[in-house]
């Protein structure tokens, strides 16, 4: 378990314009997406954690105990960790394939690059209800896809796959809903068009160390 | 000049072994529809209908409360979707021969996919047929004496039913049910579960009840879940409500 520490919070900026992900991903979409729903969380979470002794911890210490916390912790921290990762492995001029170590530790786990879009695509597709879909690099440095629910995330001590998560999409209906309404497989094949695989690869690195 | 001769009697008798013929195949198509119909009992919902359900009403007929786009999506695609699914999850296996009661009443006990769907088929049919045009106001008769027996005050059920809808994280139902002990109680479930689930927390016979997914209203509310709970009281139909309470006392 991490015993990092930290000394402040702060609601981070979109690292693009609201537009930049058009048109795949509206600017609509991602203004409400980054200004109320992601706010909302970053907020909530703050107020459940101010003053207490979580303030000081960061939010992989809190997610390794997170299940003996107040469940506003759970789903409010899980939502402004989420996003704000949601945010960082997308961008515009996104999309392509993974280069490098990434790319070979992905062929290495599912085959291909193929074989692993199919894999993540399915866990997007077929988590029912809200939820989130994950890469993660587990204990043993392999790679696995897996989802989760609400803002639960893999590194949450009640996650049924647990690692370190290096790609997220986020497959509540708030995500796509004004674009795509209930067709999420195309807002799932749109996705690929944004991902940052040099973020990706940033988080694939810090997880190494 | 009598009766003109029929140029030919084999005629007569061709059309009266055609009359046969028809009479038999439609006594098949009749005893295959009922046969069919049986084996669709999954579909004895609160509707009461046993094939894909219409909407009550119009898809504009909610508004401005709901608006028409989300009715038509959320009937025609979600609700659809759920439809397909449960029956090409339960066609041909045992289950198609269960009422969606029995189902529910043994839930852990069939695919998970006959539960999703079973739900979201189930949950949106009451759904609709607890809204309708011309309706909110307050609640009269016997189901208002309930309210008022179980929760205080009308304005206590309502209180209490808005914190159950906005209080769900994630996508579910809100739900005013009649337990076991007749008594009323909110409750609330997540995904399409609901309170006739053997696994549900709380069980009991929904009367009333209200979708938070966020299909449900994000075209026009978007965040704001709770402008749509509180504008989901101006379409509340309190006569479908009642029938429902009538029904879950026999």
């Amino acid at each position: 378990m991490s015993q990092c520490e930290r000394t402040s919070w702060e609601f981070p900026a979109l690292p693009y314009a609201y537009n930049a992900l058009e048109p795949y991903i509206d600017a609509q979409t991602m203004e409400i997406h980054h200004t109320k729903h992601h706010r909302a969380y970053f907020d909530k979470f703050y107020a459940a954690i101010q003053g207490t002794e979580l303030e000081s911890l960061c939010m992989k210490h809190i997610f390794s105990m997170v299940s003996t916390l107040p469940l506003a912790v759970r789903n409010n921290g899980g939502g402004f960790f989420n996003h704000k990762l949601f945010w960082k492995v997308m961008g515009p001029n996104g999309g392509g394939e993974p280069q490098g170590a990434l790319a070979e530790a992905i062929n290495q786990s599912f085959g291909s690059f193929e074989k692993f879009k199919t894999l993540f695509n399915e866990a997007a597709a077929n988590r029912f209800g809200s939820g989130w879909a994950w890469l993660i690099v587990k204990e043993d440095g392999s790679l696995a896809v897996t989802s989760t629910a609400n803002q639960d995330n893999p590194l949450m001590d009640i996650a049924e796959v647990k690692g370190f998560p290096i790609l997220a999409l986020d497959v509540w209906e708030h995500a796509y809903y004004l674009k795509y309404q209930n067709r999420r497989p195309e807002y799932v094949s749109a996705f690929w068009n944004v991902v940052n695989w040099s973020a990706v690869t940033e988080r694939f690195e810090k997880a190494s160390q | 000049m009598g009766h003109p001769i029929p140029r030919c009697p084999h005629f007569n008798l061709n059309q009266s072994m055609k009359r046969n013929v028809v009479l038999i195949i439609a006594f098949i198509l009749t005893a295959f529809t009922t046969q069919a119909q049986t084996s669709l009992s999954i579909l004895q919902t609160p509707s009461g209908k046993s094939v894909f359900p219409p909407l009550p009403y119009a898809y504009n007929a909610l508004e401005p409360s709901i608006d028409s786009l989300t009715m038509s999506i959320h009937y025609s695609k979600h609700f659809k979707a759920y439809y397909d699914n449960l029956m090409k999850a339960v066609s041909g296996t045992p289950l198609a021969d269960k009422t969606i009661n029995q189902i529910f009443a043994n839930i852990a006990d069939v695919p998970v996919v006959v539960k999703n769907n079973a739900g979201g088929f189930y949950n949106h049919d009451l759904f609709w047929e607890v809204m309708g045009p011309n309706s909110g106001g307050l609640p009269t008769g016997e189901v208002a004496e309930a309210i008022n027996k179980s929760f205080g005050s009308f304005d206590n059920f309502r209180k209490a039913f808005d914190d159950a809808a906005k209080g769900r994280f994630g996508s579910g139902w809100a739900w005013l049910i009649v337990k076991e002990d007749k008594s009323l109680a909110i409750t609330s479930t997540a995904n399409q579960d609901n309170p006739l689930m053997s696994t549900a927390e709380v069980k009991g016979i929904p009367i009333l009840t209200l979708d938070v997914w966020e299909h449900a209203y994000y075209l026009k509310y978007q965040n704001k879940r709770a402008d749509y709970v509180t504008a989901f009281w101006n379409v509340v139909n309190w006569q479908a409500v009642a029938k429902f309470y009538q029904n879950a006392l026999k």
